[in-house]
């Protein structure tokens, strides 16, 4: 905790809807404590424009733990920000320098329409799960839980390609706008487990080829997207995927 | 109101396979003519679709969401209890059955625990065969972990994320409907109001976040699964747009609210520090398996921790509880620390937190010991607090957490409005006035994967109504209800001049209800706040200030309309809290406590679950009694000293 404060400046990309045309514009904010995170300087700054009369700036957020994967622009350039393994939620202003500028930006993706500011429509992803990211197993037709074993090992990998959360900051990064790293998660985790075995070849097909059909680009291998990952997800799933599905 | 619980008869053991005998089924084929509403698309609700679709039921599923993956189920940590006794250390039916009914402190329906208790098994193996990557051990077997104090390991993990990855599994479920096209998926939808017919639930009225149009779905079933209430509180561990707008809108047509004040706060959260922090951060409780909790023993000592002499530190928790110490359950934690707080001890800003100490474990076992246990934590407190806890003690406060309270639901978890199912967070059941550590997930599968699909389908059975369409005059009645709704918000309607923002009212709701309505309650404060509250509403509907209205989206339009619904809720957990005069659970009535201030439970007068009937705008709720009967569990009284 510190007792001093730190003042910033926002350039923010305002566009009020899909359609309009959209500009940077700047705020200075008032200081703030540097225990607040970057979110809730937004917030700070929203307030003090609406009681000005201006309309407040929108931004995809919810969970503020950096779990439900809902928010998510670019500062600075840098995808989340410059925090490693660390979602923009819970970027704190300490990390910043008193009298720092902040561009911040919506994610830029083909596949990623912008609704509004920096908020942007990411239901591609949901679409590419349901393309075939699942087991097919109907409720009340499992078996019993300790039928189906999986070593500590594998049971691990698999939760690491799991715990992807979906913010597409991966599409962000990537200059091809690829969704390799996110599909490659799925596929690795699925593919891991015994339960995801006689789905393997067709879900895998299905998903990179929605990959394709959404306006996803291809990986050529940057790795942009695995290094502002804020799971930390590694960009071997997507070698993985390439050799086996 | 009538509150019949359609309770089975009979022996408990084996009642839920009895009622699934006795609920009519309806044909393959005339499935697809029934249409589900499904409202949320956390663990209850995307497993109810899921599973309903699976069924051949026609389903619409809304979520404020932008996609059904981010429902707050997903920040649930700890894990999911089942009674597998995989681990032979005892662990059957009947101990889960019990456990939970004590945990609740006799305030839930000893058959809706035990069906709980019966169904937790299936739940683990649907989830399994769903690809859940669960923790397991080197054999490939399961692995379980005790939790929340229970005497057995029962409870099944997936790190320190098993909502996350509970949720994906439902979530993909559902998505697999969506594809196959017997899901129709509807995101960023706020739920502003249900349509009934004839006094049956066949609908919900939505606002499209998108555009700000307003829209009327209809079914033959309205299933609610749109999670708890805790941000009443303003600042608490939920996700910060977390809202009660549908189960509220569905108490103002008719469905009764069991216990609302029966509310969770939970002891290990990550203090505030300024007015802007918008919540309060969740940390597992496991911390206190090897963290000490102390304050200075001097009132107002300002030193820094390690400036304080051992002879100077008050473990206060140790001191009073020598037997439980610091693994006293989440209420007595929360009761102590706020007590020493507000006696002067507090450290931290404001004196509102207290010291999580790890250094003897550290000392004893090493740092590399603590860093494999909890590596992931201490991790997480850093990045928000910007302290390093191996270096100097965690700071700790309670925060809201979860609430047991919500739309009273009988056996079949059907409303007080046919036709109205409520399942998860939102409706009071199995957890009675206090829910047991990695119960919540267990539940919300348990309705959402096998309770509501088969009872949905039992009522349906018997109400093949006629259609309804979004052209029907209830349908374009309630729309229209909710657009004047909207249109009045603010001093003068949208783009209103008012002086205050929706942010500085909900704030200001916060202090009022975490001082009166929180780890402790006593009349003369619930009576003071339910003034205040009356007042802030008052002050909501006066000089509230909304941006211009416009096409595309408007989240502050969004926020008003969930705090005007917090506000009226506010109000009747502050009724339900001092109409409720004994302590139970995480209820603590100051006026209820023995000489060494435990909590007082009164069997003889309270037990029963209240729940309130809507009376109108300005009128006073009614309180109704559905008495509670215990012929397996004995009433006992808890003690952790």
């Amino acid at each position: 905790m510190s007792n001093t404060t730190i003042r910033l400046t926002l350039r923010i990309w305002r566009q009020e809807g899909p359609q309009q045309a959209g500009a940077f514009v700047s705020y200075a904010l008032e200081p703030l404590s540097p225990d607040l995170s970057l979110l809730e300087a937004l917030d700070c700054l929203n307030e003090t424009l609406l009681m000005a009369g201006e309309r407040p700036v929108c931004f995809d957020h919810d969970c503020r733990e950096g779990i439900c994967g809902a928010c998510g622009f670019m500062v600075n350039g840098q995808a989340h920000g410059p925090q490693r393994a660390t979602s923009v939620c819970q970027l704190y202003l300490r990390h910043f320098r008193d009298g720092d500028t902040l561009t911040l930006e919506p994610w830029r993706a083909r596949a990623f329409p912008l609704q509004q500011d920096l908020s942007v429509d990411r239901s591609a992803f949901d679409r590419l799960l349901a393309a075939g990211g699942y087991v097919s197993v109907n409720t009340g037709s499992a078996p019993a839980a300790n039928a189906l074993l999986v070593g500590r090992e594998q049971a691990e990998q698999a939760f690491a390609a799991a715990s992807c959360i979906g913010c597409g900051a991966c599409v962000a990064a990537c200059p091809n706008a690829s969704a390799s790293l996110f599909v490659a998660a799925k596929l690795g985790h699925l593919s891991l487990l015994p339960q995801g075995q006689p789905e393997r070849q067709r879900r895998s097909a299905a998903l990179q080829g929605a990959m394709v059909a959404e306006g996803f680009g291809s990986c050529s291998n940057q790795l942009e997207c695995s290094a502002v990952c804020p799971k930390e997800i590694s960009a071997d799933w997507i070698s993985r995927m390439n050799r086996s599905g | 109101m009538k509150l019949d619980p359609q309770l089975p008869g009979g022996a408990i053991q084996g009642a839920w396979t009895q009622r699934r005998r006795e609920l009519p089924l309806i044909s393959p084929i005339n499935k697809r003519r029934f249409k589900v509403l499904v409202v949320g698309s956390g663990l209850a609700g995307a497993s109810a679709a899921a599973t309903l679709a699976e069924q051949g039921f026609r389903v619409t599923l809304l979520t404020y969401h932008d996609s059904p993956r981010r429902a707050h189920s997903v920040a649930a940590q700890g894990g999911i209890n089942a009674a597998r006794n995989y681990q032979n250390d005892g662990d059957s039916v009947e101990r889960l059955f019990l456990d939970t009914v004590k945990g609740g402190d006799f305030r839930a329906r000893e058959a809706g625990c035990h069906r709980l208790a019966e169904i937790s098994g299936a739940i683990i193996d649907q989830c399994v065969a769903q690809g859940v990557p669960f923790a397991r051990e080197y054999g490939g077997t399961l692995a379980n972990r005790s939790f929340g104090g229970a005497l057995v390991s029962r409870t099944f993990y997936a790190r320190g994320q098993t909502g996350q990855q509970l949720l994906y599994g439902a979530v993909q479920a559902l998505l697999r409907q969506v594809d196959a096209g017997r899901v129709e998926l509807l995101t960023q939808r706020d739920v502003l109001d249900l349509i009934t017919v004839e006094g049956v639930a066949r609908g919900v009225v939505c606002r499209v976040q998108a555009s700000g149009c307003l829209e009327a779905h209809t079914a033959h079933a309205v299933l609610l699964a749109s999670g708890g209430y805790s941000n009443v509180f303003h600042r608490s561990t939920n996700a910060v747009k977390s809202n009660a707008s549908a189960i509220w809108r569905a108490h103002r047509r008719g469905a009764a609210f069991a216990n609302p004040c029966f509310t969770q706060i939970h002891p290990t959260c990550i203090p505030s520090g300024d007015p802007g922090q918008s919540k309060l951060t969740l940390m597992s409780e496991s911390l206190r398996n090897d963290g000490r909790v102390w304050l200075p023993a001097q009132a107002g000592d300002a030193r820094a921790p390690d400036a304080i002499p051992e002879a100077e530190r008050d473990y206060f928790l140790e001191r009073q509880y020598p037997t439980y110490g610091n693994m006293v359950p989440r209420d007595v934690a929360s009761r102590r620390a706020r007590e020493r707080c507000l006696e002067g001890h507090g450290v931290g800003p404001g004196g509102r937190s207290v010291y999580l100490d790890f250094s003897d474990t550290i000392h004893r076992e090493g740092r590399a010991a603590i860093e494999s246990r909890y590596g992931n934590l201490f991790a997480m407190y850093e990045r928000i607090t910007g302290s390093d806890p191996y270096a100097e003690p965690m700071r700790i406060y309670p925060a809201p957490h979860y609430t047991m309270g919500g739309l009273w639901v009988d056996y079949n978890l059907m409303s007080t409005i046919p036709g109205l199912f409520v399942l998860g967070e939102a409706n009071y059941s199995e957890h009675g006035a206090n829910r047991l550590g990695a119960s919540a997930l267990m539940q919300g599968l348990a309705d959402g994967l096998f309770i509501a699909p088969a009872t949905v389908g039992g009522w349906l059975a018997g109400h093949l109504h006629t259609e309804v369409n979004p052209d029907h005059p209830a349908c374009r009645a309630a729309t229209a209800s909710v657009q004047a709704r909207i249109d009045g918000l603010g001093s003068s309607g949208l783009g209103s001049s008012g002086g205050r923002s929706c942010d500085s009212l909900h704030r200001e709701l916060g202090e009022i209800m975490i001082g009166a309505c929180g780890i402790s309650r006593h009349a003369q404060g619930l009576r003071a706040a339910l003034a205040q509250v009356q007042a802030l509403e008052q002050a909501f509907a006066e000089e509230l200030r909304l941006p211009e209205p416009r096409a595309g989206r408007n989240p502050e339009l969004e926020k008003a309309l969930r705090l005007e619904d917090f506000l009226q809720l506010a109000a009747l957990m502050l009724r339900d809290a001092l109409a409720r005069e004994e302590s139970c659970g995480a209820h603590f009535r100051e006026e209820h406590q023995s000489a060494d201030g435990e909590a007082l439970r009164d069997d003889a007068k309270f037990c029963h679950i209240a729940a309130w009937q809507w009376n109108g705008d300005g009128q006073e709720p009614l309180r109704h009694c559905e008495p509670l009967h215990y012929r397996h569990a004995t009433p006992s009284r808890r003690n952790y000293r």
